[in-house]
């Protein structure tokens, strides 16, 4: 049925009607669905920088764009999808959405600070999108100096400005969120009785708190190095280029964890709801997420074997390295022990769920080779290392953003997508993902360096093997732009709890009520206990009207 | 007790609740500002032990006696600070209200004072960039160093400016009567805040002013 | 078999097989792992799938044993990528004392060579087949990176700064060098070739174009037309220290440091002469920052090493 059949009931979504309503919300819905909207919005940019940078690579010659243009083309593709797509990504959108009703609390602990974040989000987007508009920047999105700080000239400061404001956005949202699950939780509702989904972004916005300090500082340094000539990294100066490279990637390395985290949270829902178990090792899993966060912070010099670093650092790193890997494999097999004995189903949720974990040990595992010094000498700064970090960020966090997005768009929306398309786009997505990216290793290997607009012809096949993945994989991305879209005006209308899940968020109807819960639920059990009814688990009194 | 009610936001479940979640909130983002001042800290801890001499002869180039002043007048200032909560806590509105004003003032004395101090090096051709002059054969290093004393008591000034801004905010609350022994927590918060970035500076006054210091 | 494409870069150094052999270790240990979560993924999901919308399965809290057995093993099989990685890590920064030793600069968009004998080459490096060879390497603006892939070696090219990168070529022919830190426009037209040849052709290259000075006879003469011979010469003055048998000495400095007398640091002594000072002198060496190019400093390093070796300095002419 259409509309009329939600609207009957008073809910988040039409409680108010209007833009005004939307743009001063504190509502962390409302707010959740503002994020949606940029982050789609920035996705969809970043992928239209991508596809000209595989367009440009498909022939070794550089006759689509000149070499400058193509510069700028891969920084802007970096920038966009790293600041405005997987940072604020999943803990933005599903984690604003879901953390205070996974808790059973009304809100997040600063409503109006969540409001503020996503304004600085919108903000700093706008100071880098107008530096994209006036003629972008070419450093690559690492801004390495001298180069970045010195000699392009390209909008280096106006860019750096755009990433320095959204960092605040990240850190809002980290604050809120590490007050919110320790202040916030329902009665009952112990550390140990958490959905993975909750330790995951609580892991996460530690990362949020303690690492993106150490990036805005570094940018400010940069910046004022090229507006005023303060010359910290300036090597004439005797200031020290890897120097900037230390502070860089001592936020960037946990960047990669603020990025994976979430994913792997909405992973641990989904592979519990669709095996109707709980998730094998649960507390292993909960202390392995605060592992990853924190040894994350100790490895940031393997970014850095070839730079110039001593050789005892670089062992060092390797070292912890390979220590912080461990968590992510018991992770992967925590969650293929849960579906021993468990009841699966293959919603598109879980499809997603699946490919995160297939994509993920594969990226995580190339990741192995790239701690090893001996190999990353030869590796390092090649195509390989662009395989690993796509197979991780795009087959990764993208697939568990995705399975987050359709197994919670009842919840959020009232309605389902359609499920034969969603799992077409699941299996399109992860075909063409795997022909984008896996030829990159190979092209590494044999020594194709990245960030080149020109090559020599041998690596062509390989190039074109991957331009042609990346067209499918745009299909993949498109259909559920289209079908979501669809299923808002003619989805079939879900009810409280369309997939028999447990966590606090199925006990509200959907789409739910602005203050969540009308009156607290008390918790009793763990999370995923899947072997007892939901009105067993939790006390939480319904509408009268549902 | 409606009054206090008023006080509590519909989200929390009580003033306890929201109480603690203001506090826990706002030492995470006192955590924030120390990694955010930290990385300034990291960039001088490796040119001051690379530079040490270049470092020592451009610290002497400070007006130590300003610097001194200005470190008295914000521990002078976190005292007063203390005192407008010690106010806000025991419910007195005219002492808080006058204690903040005197936060404020002594605030801009250092902020006079700190402005006073980058004009004259601005004089004496000691700020970083094409305008920099600086005798002997250490001026290049001796630039990082001004580089760096511009970056963090700049930063630092613009942390003590946004505090000035929130006392101010503060003090028209409480001509209004917001505050009282029930609920000041924006009072606490801001005293907080305030001691933190006063902290900051009693680390940068050594770290800048007193290398090598032949006095 | 002919993919169209090669799978793997050609091994040319003697570092090539090692840093082969230990990727080949990898890829057997990810397939392995990669094949068994696939395989078990499939196998669950297959035999365990949906049969009814009631079905309830027992909860399974977890299994210690298996825990451990899931991280000791990883960290076993991770640790010995780790020692086996550092191994050779430890060997490609560790040149050995006879290799040969090349100068190199790179700038925004080119490489330049300079051998000692004098030969200098752009974007081209001609070595002997079977010699280690040692590059000493800077670069005038921004950050590069000296990449050959057929040796599996790489090293990035600081500004302001040596940094340094050997091989020992196994097999004759020429083989690609790519700059491999992004530099700016031309980055990826920062390309060019090593150039490995016997031992008996490569004399006869460095014969063909030599112009009779070589690199210590350049930097003899930057040293003469610059004046450092006035202080620094013969057993040293007043002025300035003895440069005679210098080179690779420790040397105490005033305030009680100790410095190695490397490459950086006569570099660092040139442009900077009063960074360290050496104990007993005065700090009134003027710099020559500006003045000497890095291919002047790397000749007047040549010649200052040469005092040290004078056997080997008369054996390169």
């Amino acid at each position: 049925m259409s509309l009329p059949e939600i609207e009957h009931r008073e809910h988040y979504l039409n409680i108010n009607y209007g833009i005004r309503s939307w743009l001063l919300t504190t509502d962390h819905k409302r707010i959740a669905w503002l994020y949606l909207l940029s982050v789609t919005f920035f996705f969809f940019i970043g992928g239209l920088f991508a596809t000209f940078v595989r367009l440009e690579l498909m022939t070794p010659q550089g006759d689509l764009v000149q070499a400058e243009t193509y510069n700028k083309l891969f920084t802007m593709h970096g920038v966009t999808m790293v600041f405005f797509f997987l940072i604020p990504g999943i803990p933005a959108v599903l984690g604003n959405f879901l953390v205070p009703m996974m808790i059973g609390a009304r809100d997040l602990a600063f409503p109006r600070l969540n409001l503020a974040s996503w304004y600085i989000f919108i903000l700093g987007g706008a100071f880098t999108l107008t530096a994209a508009a006036a003629g972008g920047v070419d450093t690559g999105w690492t801004f390495y100096t001298p180069y970045s700080s010195i000699y392009s000239n390209t909008h280096v400061a106006l860019t750096v400005v755009g990433v320095f404001i959204t960092g605040f956005s990240s850190i809002l949202t980290g604050l809120n969120f590490i007050v919110t699950i320790h202040k916030m939780r329902a009665p009952g509702l112990t550390w140990f009785r958490l959905p993975l989904f909750i330790w995951a972004h609580y892991a996460t916005s530690i990362i949020f708190i303690l690492g993106t300090p150490v990036i805005a500082i570094t940018l400010v340094l940069v910046g004022l190095e090229r507006i005023f000539r303060l010359g910290i990294f300036d090597p004439a100066l005797g200031g020290d280029p890897v120097l900037f490279q230390h502070l860089f990637w001592f936020y960037s390395h946990p960047a990669v964890y603020i990025m994976v985290l979430p994913a792997m949270g909405v992973v641990s829902e989904l592979i519990a709801c669709f095996s109707r178990k709980r998730i094998f090792g649960y507390t292993v899993v909960a202390f392995a997420s605060l592992a990853i966060a924190v040894i994350g912070f100790l490895v940031w010099g393997h970014h850095m074997f070839v730079s110039g670093q001593s050789v005892h650092a670089g062992m060092i790193f390797s070292f912890l390295s390979f220590l912080v890997a461990i968590p992510s494999a018991i992770k992967v097999f925590n969650w293929t022990a849960t579906l021993y004995k468990g009841s699966v189903s293959y919603d598109a949720p879980m499809l997603y769920a699946l490919g995160f974990i297939g994509l993920f040990t594969i990226g995580g595992l190339t990741g192995l080779f790239l701690a090893t010094l001996g190999i990353d000498v030869h590796v390092h700064d090649t195509y390989f290392v662009v395989a690993h970090f796509h197979y991780i960020m795009v087959g990764g966090s993208v697939m568990g953003y995705l399975g987050g997005i359709h197994f919670w768009w009842p919840k959020m929306t009232g309605r389902t997508y359609p499920e034969g398309w969603a799992r077409l786009a699941a299996l399109i997505i992860f075909i063409g993902f795997h022909l984008t990216f896996f030829p990159q290793f190979v092209l590494g290997y044999i020594g194709m360096p990245r960030r080149y607009h020109v090559y020599p012809p041998e690596f062509q096949v390989l190039n074109v093997m991957s331009t042609a993945g990346a067209s499918i994989l745009a299909v993949g991305y498109l259909l559920p732009l289209v079908y979501l879209i669809w299923s808002l005006r003619y989805g079939t209308v879900a009810g409280a709890n369309p997939w028999g899940a447990r966590g606090l968020e199925w006990q509200t109807p959907s789409p739910p009520p602005t203050t969540n819960f009308d009156t607290p639920p008390v918790v009793t059990e763990g999370a995923y206990a899947y072997e007892k009814d939901p009105e067993e688990i939790y006390t939480v009194r319904k509408p009268a009207h549902v | 007790m409606s009054k206090v009610e008023a006080f509590r936001a519909h989200h929390f479940t009580d003033l306890d609740q929201q109480h603690a979640a203001s506090w826990i909130g706002m030492w995470v983002f006192l955590a924030t500002e120390v990694m955010f001042f930290g990385g300034m800290f990291a960039c001088y801890t490796v040119y001051r032990f690379w530079y040490a001499e270049a470092f020592a002869s451009a610290s002497n180039h400070l007006d130590v006696w300003l610097g001194a002043i200005n470190t008295v007048v914000l521990i002078g200032s976190s005292f007063t600070m203390a005192l407008a909560v010690y106010n806000a806590e025991t419910g007195r509105r005219k002492p808080l209200i006058h204690f903040l004003l005197l936060t404020i003032v002594l605030g801009l004395v250092f902020l006079g004072i700190k402005f006073y101090e980058y004009h004259t090096k601005f004089e004496e051709h000691l700020v970083p960039g094409s305008s920099f002059q600086y005798e002997g054969p250490l001026a290049r290093q001796a630039e990082i160093f001004f580089s760096l004393y511009f970056a963090m008591t700049g930063m630092h000034a613009v942390h003590m400016i946004i505090g000035i801004g929130l006392l101010a905010a503060l003090v028209f609350k409480a001509r209004r009567g917001r505050f009282s022994a029930l609920y000041h927590t924006p009072v606490e918060l801001t005293g907080l805040y305030w001691h933190f970035v006063d902290i900051v500076w009693i680390f940068l006054f050594p770290l800048l002013y007193l290398l090598g210091r032949h006095l | 078999m002919n993919l169209g494409f090669p799978l793997f870069p050609e091994q040319a150094s003697t570092m090539a097989p090692r840093v082969d052999a230990l990727f080949y270790f990898l890829v057997a240990v990810t397939s392995f792992f990669v094949a068994l979560i696939f395989v078990t993924i499939v196998f669950f999901a297959v035999k365990y799938r949906r049969r009814g919308e009631n079905e309830r399965p027992a909860p399974i809290e977890g299994n210690f044993w298996l825990e451990v057995i899931w991280s000791v093993i990883p960290l076993g099989l991770t640790m010995i990528m780790f020692v086996w990685g550092a191994v050779i890590y430890f060997d490609m920064y560790n040149p050995p004392d006879d290799a040969l030793e090349i100068s190199i600069v790179g700038r925004q968009w080119m490489w330049k060579a300079q051998h000692p004998e004098g030969q200098s080459e752009i974007n081209e490096l001609h070595v002997p087949l079977g010699q280690s060879v040692k590059l000493t390497m800077t670069s005038e603006d921004v950050i590069h990176d000296f990449f050959l892939p057929a040796f599996r070696v790489k090293q990035d090219v600081l500004p302001g700064r040596y940094t340094t990168l050997w091989f020992e070529a196994t097999k004759a022919g020429e083989y690609p060098l790519y700059c491999a830190e992004y530099c700016g426009t031309q980055h990826s037209g920062m390309i060019g070739r090593i150039v490995v040849l016997e031992p008996a052709e490569f004399q006869k290259w460095l014969s063909g174009g030599a112009t009779g000075m070589s690199m210590a006879d350049l930097g003899e003469s930057l040293f003469q037309r610059f004046g450092c011979h006035t202080c620094h010469r013969g057993a040293g003055t007043p002025q300035g220290p003895a440069l005679t048998g210098l080179f690779g000495k420790t040397v105490k400095l005033e305030g009680g440091a100790t410095a190695i007398v490397d490459e950086d640091y006569i570099r660092e002594s040139i442009i900077d002469p009063r960074a360290k000072i050496v104990a007993g002198y005065q700090p009134i060496m003027p710099t020559f920052k500006g003045l000497i190019s890095e291919e002047g400093l790397l000749q007047l390093i040549a010649y200052i090493k040469s005092l040290s070796m004078p056997e080997r300095a008369q054996s390169k002419k």
